[in-house]
């Protein structure tokens, strides 16, 4: 099972530490909003997909990830153009298209390791209210591996649910799913305690 | 925190996740796809109590930040955040904080009327709160008009609530978690022995 969206490439976007990425796209994001005016929003968008030629991103693989935001946008503007007029919907859509876009580009042209890396450094001022770096490691590792045998899980149980004509029953399935888990919880627990994982001191 | 606690956040956010991935729930009289994940969101609240849920919906939101596709229909990464929707994803996090916390408080009397009402405040009332005004802004609609546009998803959220209401009043009998919180206990530290 791969998670992810990222798509290895030798380029100069690449080579940006996720941290500054994640930043640039912060200001960017939040600049933006400032500006409500077709032309500066058209050029920040001519510079955008400049950016993707930049990152040596072909059509064929971006327009996959891209198609989600573009059901979005198609309902809006139809939404829009009526309520205010073609000029500010349009704006208001290019606006949109270009932070998302810009956001796509970041998560294209960043690991996902890398970004929880630089997260996981950001959030170090937080360490004073009891987060330290090695505990959020463990976490954050912990619920990768359990997605996808959740996800089992829960079809496991919709299966046997399905002998008594209540695998649509909601309730059902999250009951045992959930106490499923909590008893799992438990048992992992104890192999923690018992390999001496001290979550008060970094190791 | 116990050890016991940090797994029950972590697995928490695997269930939120996992939500995701399952097929939408099919529920006969609501025209609107209903994704489980806000579900989830409920489920984390009133089974882990204020703080555990509070720190599963962060842990979530950092692994959708980091780009892995954990949202309904395989969305993920930074783009979520700018997005229409991006506000309603956002506002989990305080919704999973306020069921807990007042699940928490209500704990010993916990109903399922009462459990559906701190289900709604928090699963339908915080979610839109923050998720409406961010939809305004970030689609430039005039705010009366996303709140309008929201109003198709309150009944299959209702759904939810309701669903999420009864589970958590069975979990209470079958492996209650949350302690009820005493009455000194909120200024002095907790104790060591247990």
């Amino acid at each position: 099972m791969s998670l992810g969206l990222y798509l290895h490439r030798d380029s100069p976007v690449h080579a940006v530490p996720a941290g500054a990425k994640m930043l640039a796209l912060l200001v960017a994001g939040t600049g933006l909003l400032f500006f409500h005016s077709l032309p500066i929003v058209s050029a920040a968008l001519v510079a955008t997909l400049g950016l993707y030629v930049l990152a040596r991103l072909r059509l064929r693989e971006v327009a996959p990830v891209l198609r989600l935001s573009a059901f979005v946008l198609g309902p809006l503007l139809v939404l829009h153009v009526p309520l205010s007029g073609w000029g500010p919907a349009l704006e208001a859509m290019l606006r949109l298209a270009v932070l998302l876009l810009l956001a796509t580009l970041v998560s294209l042209t960043t690991r996902a390791s890398d970004m929880l890396e630089s997260l996981e450094r950001g959030l170090r001022p937080l360490a004073r209210f009891g987060l330290n770096p090695t505990l959020l490691g463990l976490l954050l590792s912990l619920t990768l591996r359990f997605i996808p045998l959740l996800a089992t899980w829960s079809r496991e149980i919709q299966e046997a649910q399905r002998v008594r004509g209540l695998e649509r029953d909601p309730f059902a399935v999250l009951v045992p799913l959930l106490v499923k888990t909590l008893r799992t919880a438990d048992t992992l627990a104890d192999a923690i305690d018992a390999r001496c994982f001290d979550p008060e001191e970094p190791s | 925190m116990k050890t016991r606690d940090l797994v029950h956040v972590a697995l928490f956010a695997a269930i939120v996740a996992a939500l995701g991935l399952m097929p939408p729930l099919l529920l006969p009289f609501i025209p609107v796809p209903i994704t489980a994940q806000t579900l989830g969101v409920m489920l984390s609240g009133s089974t882990l109590g204020a703080r555990k849920a509070g720190l599963a919906l962060l842990l979530f939101h950092l692994l959708v930040a980091a780009g892995l596709p954990l949202l309904a229909g395989g969305k993920g990464g930074l783009a979520v955040y700018p997005g229409p929707t991006g506000g309603f994803f956002v506002g989990w996090l305080p919704a999973a904080f306020l069921i807990g916390w007042l699940t928490e408080r209500a704990w010993l009397r916990l109903s399922g009327p009462l459990a559906f009402t701190i289900n709604v405040l928090g699963g339908i009332g915080v979610i839109y709160a923050v998720g409406i005004p961010w939809l305004a802004v970030s689609a430039g609609l005039p705010l009366t008009k996303a709140a309008l546009g929201s109003l198709a998803f309150v009944p299959g959220d209702c759904v939810k609530a309701a669903v999420a209401a009864s589970v958590a009043v069975t979990l209470k009998r079958a492996w209650p978690l949350i302690q009820a919180p005493r009455p000194a206990a909120a200024t002095s530290p907790p104790s060591s022995s247990t």
